[in-house]
C-alpha cells in the first residue's frame, strides 16, 4: 500500500487515490485527420514497463485532482509527482 | 496428568491454577500459562493427528507457529468451530475443547492409514497423473478426490464473533519481543520516538526468557536474569507501545503492516462473551525493526515424522518454559551446538538424556566441553538412519557416517528412546523482510539466506538477522540500531557476555541411511508429506525451478507455508542439480505469515455494514406501502408495489397498465446529477456529448449520448439548460460517479483551457416522476398557477416554480412515452411532495410504480437502458441512433471511433425488436438467437437483451442484439432455449405509439 504525496493534499494513503495509466498521451487537436492506425496508436497502445513508468493519478476520495507520478514499477517507488501540465521533473 | 512429566520449578506456568479441557472427548486438565501443545505433552500425549497423504501418525514436533503437524479443530460446535489451528498457540483456556483433523474414525485408528501402505503407488503429482484418463471419468474422480481434500471442518453458520480494525502511526515498529527487539525497543523510546513493539506470544522474551545456562551469560549473570531486568525497565517508557498475543501477518510496501492481535482466544469460554475477538491493526511506520528470530530446521532421515520426534529447541522449551519433559528417555540428533543446550537443561531437571548423535567428527566448543562434562554421550559423526515405532517412537538406529558423509558404514547401534529432539541448524525467519520487497543473499559457511538490500526504511536484527551467538547479538544490535536511528545509545557498553561460539559446522541436507532411497521415508514437508524422494522424482521428470518444483511436489504448499521445510527442499535440489543455493534462490513467502481468520481480514464490514446501502428521500414510503426492493449499484430502488398476494408478474402488468391509462409514479431520485456552471458550459457538453448543444435555448432539455473514446456507448440522460452558463445533466443510476470522474478527467487533463465547473448534487434533490394522460391533471392539482399548456410548458422543456414555498425544477421530459413530468425538489422536501402528488392522483388512481414496470414501459418504446442493451460493445450506429449523431461538430469524445474500419463493418451486433410467433411466449434475457437449428456448431448470432410481457400491447416483446440485424428486418430467427426453440422475427425496436402522439396526450 503506497504513501502518495498528492502535489494539492500532501501524504495520503493508496486507497484514496485510483490510478488512471500511462500519462504524457495527449488527445490529438485533430482527430479527424488521423488513420485509423494513428487513431489505434493514441487510443489502444500503452507502455508496459518494469522501471521508471509516468503514471496519472486522482486523488479521488480526497482534492479530486489527477496529477502526475514518476514510479519504479520493479520496487514501486515513488520518484516524483507533479501537476498536470507540468513537465515530469526526471527524465 | 502424568505427574512425573511436569516438573515444578518453571516460572511460567501456575501449578496453583489449575485448567480443564478436551481432547479428542476426553477429559484433561493443565495449567495457567500452558499452550494447548504443553498441556498435551504434559498428559503423555503425543499423537494428535494423521498426515494429509498418507494418514501417518503425526505427534507435536514444535512449540510455535511453524508447527506442521499438531494442527486440531477447536471448538466443538459445528456453527462456531475453527479448523487448522495450531495446537502449539493455542492457550489453553477453561473451556476448551479440540480434535485431531484428518482422520476417521479416530486419530488411533485411522482408516485411511491404508494410504500409507499403498505410498510407493502414490508419489508426487499421482493425481495430476492418474486422474487424466478417460476425460469422462472425471465426473466421478472428482467426487472421491473432493472428499479427501482439504484438512479440518468449514463451520456452517455465519461468525458470531466481533472483529475489529484499527489504525497505528508509529515512528518505529518493532516487530518481535525477543533479546534484540527489547534492546531495539528501549533504545527507540529513550530517544523520544513513537515506538510500538509487537509480539505474537503472549510474554516478551524469546528464547532468551527461559536461558538459564552456564555458557550464556551478562555481566556475571544468566542471560535470562539480566533480560527480565531489561524488560522490567521499558515500563517506565513513555513512548512506548507493547502489543503482546498480536503476530504480523503481513509487510507491504511504504512500511504498510498488517497484525493481528488476539484478544479473547486466550480467556475462559465463558469470559470471552460480547468482546472484540480479534484486531486488524493496519500500521503505517515511519521506521520497520524485524526482529522476528530463527527457527530450528529439522533433519531430513528417513521416518523422520514419527510422533516424539520434536525439535531439539522446543523439547528445550517444554522443560524450561512450560516444566514438561518431552519424554522419558531422550535421544538428540544434530548436526549443531544447539542441541547441546537442550542436552543440559535437561540433564538439570533430572530427565536422562540417552546421547546425542552427531554428524560432526568432533568439536570442543565450551557448551559440548560442558555436555561432556555433565557426562552426557555423544556419537560422534554418527547419523540416525531409521526410527521405530508406530504411534509413538521407541527406538532409533545410529549408525556411523563415511568421511564424505554419502553413506553409512559399521555396525548398526539400536537405542531405545521415547522422545527424539532433532536439529538441523537454524533459519533466519526472513518472511516478514521478503514480503516486503527486500532481497537475500546466501551464506555459504552455515546455509542460511539472510537479508541483503531492501528499498525500504527498516532493518533486520538479531538471529533473522543471521546473528546466532549472543555476543554478536548484542553487539550488532547495538551498532545496527544507532546507525539506522541516527542516535548514539551506549546503554549497552561495556557488558561482559559469556557466549559459547560453535567452531565446527557441518550439513548434510539428506542424509544417508543403509536401505536405498526408495525404501525410505525422509519427510520434508510434513503437513503435505512430500519427501526427499518426491523432490528428486520431480527433478528426474525434469522439473528445475524452484517454483515448479515446490507446485509438483505440493512442499511448501499447506498451511504452515514450508516454514520448517523449504531450506531442506532448496538444498535437495541444489545438490541433486548441482547448482549453488545462493543461485538457485527461494520460493516467494506471501503473506499471511500465519493463518489469518476470514473474520479479522472482514473486520466489522459485516451484514449491514457489509457496503453503504443508499436510501432515496422517499425510501419509508415505499417501505410502508410494502414494495420489494432492487439493488442498483448501492441504492435500494422500488422494484415493484405487490397488492394483496399479487407475485413480481402480476404487480408489474397491473402497474404498466395503470400508468399508461391513467396516471403512475415512480421515484427518480436516484438518477445521477451532475450541476455543470461556467462560461464555458456549452463548448463542454458539445465535447462530452455526440449531439449538438450551443444552440440548445434556455429553459429547455435535450437527451445525449455519451460515448467512450473508442466509440462505444457509455451513459445516456437529459441535460436542462437551467440559465445561460448553467446546466444540469442526469445520468443513469448506475453511471452517475463514473460519468463524473470521466468528465472531471477531461476538464483537468485535456481541456483545463474550459471555465466548467462540475459538482454532484445526485443526493441534493429528490425526484417525483409522474406520467400518464392524466398526469397533467395531477400537476395543475399541485402547482395551480403554472400554466401547463403545450403552447407553455412544451415536451422537454423546463420550469422553475414554487410548491408551497418551496423551490423546484419541474422538466417536462418522458421514459416512458407518455405525457409527463418530473419534479425535483430539495431532498428534504421530496417525501412532501410525493405524498401531495400521490394525494391529489387518488381519484385518477394514481399507481406507483417500481424499476421492473419503469424497464417495461421504455422497452415498449424501444428506448435503450445503458448497461441492459448495451455492453460496452455498442455504438450509437449499433443502437440504430445514427440521429443523435451531430454531423456538424468537429469533434467529440469518440468522434474519430465511429469510423474505424471495426466500427463501420455492416454485419456488426446491431440493436433489433423481437417478437415472438407465439405472443404469450416470453423470451429470456440473455438467451442466445440463431438462423439455424439443425446445423452443430451452430452460429450465435446475437442474444436478447430485454424481454417482458406488455400489457398494452397483449403480447411478449424483446429487444435484442443480432448480428447484421438492421438488415434482417422481417426475418425469421430461433432461439433455442433447454426444452425447446421459440420462433422469432426481427421487427423495429418501437413497438408502441410509433409517432409519439401520447407524449401530448
Amino acid at each position: 500500500m503506497f504513501l502518495i504525496n498528492c502535489p494539492y493534499c500532501g501524504e495520503r494513503d493508496q486507497s484514496e487515490f485510483s490510478a488512471g495509466g500511462e500519462a504524457h498521451i495527449i488527445r490529438p487537436k485533430q482527430p479527424t485527420e488521423l488513420s485509423d492506425d494513428q487513431w489505434a496508436e493514441y487510443l489502444f497502445m500503452r507502455k508496459n514497463i518494469k522501471g521508471i513508468q509516468f503514471e496519472r493519478w486522482n486523488h479521488a476520495h480526497g482534492c479530486r485532482k489527477w496529477f502526475n507520478m514518476v514510479r519504479d514499477t520493479s520496487n514501486d517507488k515513488i520518484h516524483a509527482v507533479y501537476k498536470m501540465g507540468e513537465k515530469p521533473p526526471i527524465k | 496428568m502424568s505427574k512425573d512429566l511436569r516438573i515444578t520449578n518453571s516460572k511460567f506456568i501456575d501449578q496453583t491454577s489449575r485448567i480443564s479441557f478436551k481432547f479428542d472427548g476426553k477429559n484433561l486438565y493443565g495449567f495457567k500459562g500452558d499452550t494447548l501443545a504443553s498441556a498435551l505433552l504434559a498428559n503423555n500425549i503425543h499423537l494428535v493427528g494423521r498426515s494429509f497423504k498418507y494418514h501417518r501418525p503425526r505427534g507435536i514436533m514444535a512449540c510455535g507457529s511453524e508447527e506442521p503437524n499438531a494442527i486440531v479443530q477447536v471448538g466443538n460446535d459445528t456453527s462456531m468451530t475453527e479448523p487448522n489451528t495450531r495446537a502449539t498457540e493455542i492457550e489453553l483456556y477453561e473451556g476448551l475443547e479440540a480434535s485431531s483433523q484428518n482422520c476417521w474414525p479416530s486419530v488411533n485408528f485411522d482408516l485411511g492409514a491404508v494410504n500409507n501402505f499403498f505410498s510407493p503407488l502414490i508419489p508426487a503429482a499421482f493425481y495430476y497423473k492418474t486422474f487424466m484418463w478417460p476425460a469422462n471419468f472425471w465426473k466421478l474422480y472428482e467426487y472421491f478426490i473432493r472428499k479427501s481434500a482439504g484438512l479440518g471442518k468449514s463451520p456452517t453458520e455465519p461468525d458470531k464473533d466481533i472483529y475489529d480494525h484499527r489504525y497505528l502511526h508509529c515512528d518505529v515498529l518493532i516487530v518481535g519481543g525477543g533479546i534484540s527487539g527489547i534492546m531495539a525497543a528501549k533504545t527507540a523510546a529513550k530517544n523520544n520516538l513513537n515506538t510500538v513493539l509487537i509480539d505474537d506470544k503472549n510474554i516478551l522474551g524469546g528464547t532468551t526468557l527461559f536461558q538459564e545456562n552456564e555458557c550464556f551469560k551478562i555481566n556475571n549473570s544468566y542471560s535470562n536474569e539480566w533480560l527480565k531486568k531489561e524488560i522490567e525497565s521499558l515500563n517506565s517508557l513513555k513512548n512506548l507501545t507493547i502489543k503482546t498475543r498480536t503476530s504480523l501477518a503481513a509487510y507491504h510496501s511504504y512500511n504498510y503492516l498488517l497484525a493481528r492481535e488476539n484478544l479473547t482466544d486466550h480467556l475462559d469460554l465463558d469470559e470471552k462473551k460480547n468482546k472484540i475477538r480479534q484486531r486488524l491493526w493496519k500500521i503505517r511506520a515511519k521506521k520497520v525493526i524485524i526482529a522476528t528470530g530463527a527457527m530450528e530446521r529439522p533433519l531430513i532421515f528417513n521416518n523422520n515424522d514419527r510422533p516424539g520426534v520434536i525439535l531439539s529447541s522446543s523439547i528445550k522449551k517444554y522443560i524450561d518454559f512450560y516444566g514438561v519433559k518431552c519424554g522419558q528417555k531422550i535421544s538428540l540428533f544434530t548436526n549443531n551446538d544447539s542441541a547441546y543446550e537442550t542436552a543440559i537443561s535437561l540433564n538439570k531437571c533430572g530427565v536422562s538424556v540417552n546421547s546425542v548423535v552427531d554428524i560432526r567428527d568432533k568439536t570442543n566448543s565450551l557448551i559440548v566441553k560442558h555436555a561432556e562434562k555433565l557426562g552426557i554421550k555423544v556419537h560422534w559423526k554418527s547419523t540416525v538412519v531409521n526410527t521405530n515405532g508406530y504411534k509413538k517412537i521407541n527406538s532409533i538406529e545410529i549408525m556411523k557416517l563415511s568421511d564424505d558423509g554419502t553413506n553409512v558404514i559399521e555396525k548398526k547401534i539400536n537405542e531405545e528412546c521415547d522422545c527424539l529432539g532433532i536439529s538441523g541448524g537454524w533459519t533466519p525467519r526472513v518472511h516478514l523482510f521478503t514480503q516486503s520487497g527486500g532481497k537475500l543473499k546466501f551464506r555459504d559457511e552455515d546455509n542460511v539466506f539472510v537479508p541483503d538490500k531492501s528499498d525500504l526504511d527498516q532493518i533486520s536484527i538479531g538471529s533473522c538477522n543471521g546473528d546466532f551467538g549472543l555476543d554478536d547479538v548484542i553487539k550488532n544490535t547495538v551498532n545496527l540500531i544507532n546507525k539506522f536511528l541516527k542516535i548514539n545509545n551506549n546503554d549497552y557498553e561495556n557488558l561482559e557476555i559469556i557466549s559459547s561460539k560453535e567452531i565446527d559446522k557441518k550439513n548434510i541436507w539428506l542424509l544417508p541411511s543403509d536401505k536405498p532411497l526408495g525404501k525410505t521415508k525422509p519427510f520434508l514437508d510434513f503437513q503435505n508429506d512430500s519427501t526427499a524422494n518426491d523432490i528428486k522424482l520431480a527433478l528426474r521428470e525434469g522439473f528445475k525451478s524452484i517454483e515448479h518444483v515446490k507446485r509438483y511436489t505440493t512442499t511448501g504448499m499447506a498451511t504452515d507455508q514450508g516454514k520448517l521445510s523449504n531450506m531442506h527442499a532448496l538444498g535437495i535440489i541444489a545438490e541433486t542439480a548441482g547448482v549453488k543455493m545462493g543461485e538457485l534462490g527461494t520460493t516467494t513467502f506471501r503473506p499471511p505469515y500465519t493463518p489469518l481468520t476470514f473474520g479479522a481480514i472482514v473486520g466489522r464490514n459485516v451484514g449491514e455494514f457489509f457496503d453503504i446501502t443508499r436510501k432515496t428521500p422517499m425510501h419509508d414510503w415505499h417501505v410502508e406501502n410494502k414494495a420489494e426492493f432492487e439493488n442498483v449499484g448501492q441504492w435500494k430502488r422500488a422494484w415493484y408495489y405487490p397488492k394483496d398476494n399479487e407475485n413480481m408478474h402480476e404487480a408489474v402488468q397491473r402497474e404498466s397498465k395503470a400508468a399508461r391509462d391513467s396516471a403512475g409514479i415512480l421515484d427518480a431520485s436516484t438518477l445521477g446529477k451532475i450541476d455543470i456552471q461556467g462560461s464555458d458550459a456549452s463548448e463542454f457538453l458539445n465535447r462530452v456529448y455526440t449531439n449538438a448543444w450551443s444552440k440548445l435555448e434556455i429553459g429547455k432539455c435535450r437527451y445525449g449520448l455519451m460515448l467512450n473514446e473508442d466509440g462505444m456507448v457509455y451513459d445516456d440522460g437529459v441535460t436542462t439548460r437551467l440559465s445561460e452558463n448553467h446546466y444540469l445533466m442526469t445520468t443513469t443510476t448506475g453511471g452517475a460517479a463514473n460519468v463524473l470522474s470521466k468528465l472531471e478527467d477531461y476538464l483537468q487533463t485535456e481541456w483545463p483551457e474550459l471555465d466548467v465547473y462540475l459538482t454532484s448534487v445526485t443526493d441534493h434533490y429528490g425526484t417525483v416522476s409522474i406520467c400518464g394522460p392524466n398526469s397533467k391533471k395531477i400537476l395543475s392539482k399541485v402547482i395551480p398557477d403554472l400554466d401547463l399548456s403545450d403552447k407553455e410548458f412544451p415536451h422537454m422543456t423546463f420550469k422553475s416554480v414554487l410548491i408551497d414555498n418551496i423551490k423546484c425544477r419541474v422538466m417536462r421530459i418522458s421514459f416512458t412515452g407518455e405525457h409527463s413530468y418530473e419534479i425535483n425538489i430539495q431532498s428534504s422536501y421530496a417525501k412532501s411532495v410525493w405524498e401531495k402528488c400521490f394525494k391529489a392522483g387518488k381519484e385518477f388512481n394514481i399507481t406507483p410504480y417500481g424499476t421492473e414496470t419503469m424497464h417495461l414501459l421504455r422497452a415498449e418504446k424501444g428506448f435503450i437502458i445503458a448497461g441492459q442493451d448495451t455492453d460496452g460493445t455498442m455504438t450509437p450506429i449499433d443502437l440504430q441512433m445514427d440521429w443523435i449523431i451531430s454531423k456538424k461538430k468537429y469533434d467529440f469524445i469518440g468522434k474519430r471511433s465511429l469510423y474505424r474500419s471495426d466500427t463501420i463493418r455492416e454485419d456488426r451486433k446491431q440493436l433489433v425488436g423481437l417478437l415472438t410467433d407465439d405472443p404469450n411466449e416470453i423470451l429470456e434475457e440473455g438467451a442466445q438467437i440463431v438462423a439455424e437449428t439443425d446445423k452443430q456448431p451452430v452460429e450465435m448470432l446475437g442474444h436478447v437483451t430485454s424481454s417482458y410481457f406488455s400489457p398494452n400491447l397483449n403480447k411478449s416483446i424483446a429487444l435484442a442484439v443480432v448480428k447484421n440485424g438492421k438488415k434482417l428486418m422481417g426475418q425469421k430467427l430461433f432461439v433455442p432455449m433447454k426444452n425447446k426453440t421459440i420462433n422469432v422475427t426481427i421487427t423495429d425496436t418501437v413497438f408502441l405509439d410509433k409517432e409519439n402522439k401520447r407524449l401530448n396526450a
